[in-house]
């Protein structure tokens, strides 16, 4: 593998799905953290998934939402960074409620007209990872589910 | 403050207390007929409904209230680029309880959130239509005396008809009740109903295509009305259309004490020699609808009487 250099503070995620790591980059927005150095790692080996991507961020801790990264692929592993050292490897779950990260695609649904409504949806079945809309009930799958299917 | 969203906003327990209510209300309406007495009911209704803003509109005056509103989009200031938010909030100012039927789905949820009174989703698109289904339980409480131990018979376009969807979801929560579902396979109820409400809740049904073959073991039949656009074919419509109406015929085949319900408006799918039968309860129905609203804004306004 090769070698890219420790980060002080920040994150690095884990056992992303090989090909994944842009997707992700883009779905937290990192582009706008002009701040922070970020290295984006694809096609790692890795003993369980053969394949996997990685991405080192050196940011401040807490600067990432993890709520949503969760959402996006709760397989991922999240290796928080403090002086270099690994502090804490914490495990994502399915957030219970997502807000603004996905759109309401029912043009039925009042969030197509309502001005400053948030768009928010509820983890309704933790199993088949659906997600519904808040307002209209429409169903959403989970981000890796979409991608998979 | 409570709102009503949906049919099962309210527990099994709050659903018969709320009935038993509608029941006194129409056992004793003189004893309700002051309840409301200074009361104020909104109904803002962005799209044309006519006979359930009419029923909102007697339930309240039957309490002794007022009732203010509108009855179309281009009547309020919807028109002008207001949002239902805004809108409803305005509105908490002028009275005390508020209906709102709107045709996006969750346009009620929204208005609720600003909203300082009390609102009642009046039907929302396709999404929900609780006073339609606490009418629909209620006419069979009052009708059979229980909403356990029931076979009830769905007939007609059970794909896109929200009203049997709230219907299945409530009745679902009784014991020992099962579903005959008649439809053309085109107009079967969502795979949702299906595997998740039915079949997740360990629920009998059966799926059949004529209505003759149902007639037997009903013990309510609940028709609605089958439009022709929704057939894939004309052939189809043809040779299925006489399928989901019921006539006197098919009617000898049914339980002496068999109950039929219709949300209305019916067009051709009930003949209109069905109304003689004493098994026809569907106007009935409508009345029904005046008392379990009438029931409801009492229990949201927190009135006892």
């Amino acid at each position: 593998m090769i070698n890219v250099g420790a980060i002080k503070e920040g994150y690095v995620l884990d056992h992303i799905q090989a090909g994944m790591a842009l997707q992700i980059y883009s779905d937290l927005n990192l582009k706008a953290m002009k701040d922070c150095t970020i290295a984006i790692i694809t096609n790692a080996s890795s003993q369980t998934m053969g394949k996997k991507d990685i991405l080192k961020v050196e940011c401040p801790v807490g600067a990432i939402d993890l709520d949503v990264l969760g959402f996006l692929d709760h397989n991922i592993t999240v290796n928080v960074i403090k002086n270099e050292q690994i502090v804490e490897k914490k495990k994502l779950k399915l957030p219970k409620q997502i807000v603004n990260v996905i759109k309401c695609k029912n043009p039925r649904c009042i969030t197509s007209i309502e001005q400053e409504l948030d768009q928010i949806f509820f983890l309704t079945d933790e199993d088949k990872e659906i997600y519904r809309c808040k307002y209209c009930e429409e169903k959403y799958r989970s981000h890796k589910r979409n991608k998979l299917n | 403050m409570r709102h009503l969203m949906s049919p099962m906003d309210f527990s099994v327990e709050e659903l018969d207390k709320l009935l038993s209510l509608a029941d006194d209300i129409e056992k004793n309406p003189a004893k309700y007929a002051h309840a409301c007495d200074g009361k104020i009911l909104a109904t803002c209704f962005y799209e044309p409904s006519t006979r359930t803003r009419l029923s909102f509109e007697s339930a309240m005056i039957r309490l002794g209230g007022q009732v203010l509103g509108f009855s179309e989009a281009g009547s309020s200031s919807a028109a002008k680029g207001e949002s239902v938010s805004d809108t409803i909030r305005v509105i908490s100012c002028y009275a005390d309880i508020c209906a709102i039927r709107h045709p996006k789905e969750g346009a009620p949820l929204v208005g609720s959130q600003k909203s300082l009174i009390p609102v009642i989703n009046a039907g929302d698109g396709g999404h929900q239509h609780p006073t339609q289904t606490l009418t629909d339980l209620l006419t069979i409480k009052q009708k059979k005396g229980h909403l356990d131990n029931l076979t009830i018979g769905l007939c007609g376009d059970l794909k896109f008809g929200r009203t049997v969807h709230s219907l299945i979801e409530a009745l679902v929560r009784y014991e020992n009740v099962s579903f005959v579902l008649i439809s053309p396979e085109e107009l079967r109820v969502p795979s949702y109903i299906r595997e998740e409400v039915l079949e997740g809740n360990n629920i009998p049904y059966k799926e059949v295509e004529r209505l003759e073959d149902a007639m037997a073991d009903l013990d309510i039949l609940y028709m609605t009305r089958i439009q022709k656009e929704r057939f894939f074919n004309e052939e189809d419509y043809l040779r299925m259309k006489g399928f989901y109406i019921l006539d006197p015929k098919k009617m000898e085949l049914a339980k002496q004490d068999m109950i039929v319900m219709h949300p209305l408006p019916r067009v051709n799918e009930i003949s209109v020699e069905v109304d003689k039968d004493e098994r026809a309860n569907y106007f009935e129905q409508a009345q029904y609808g005046v008392y379990v609203r009438m029931a409801l804004i009492l229990t949201l306004l927190e009135v006892q009487v």
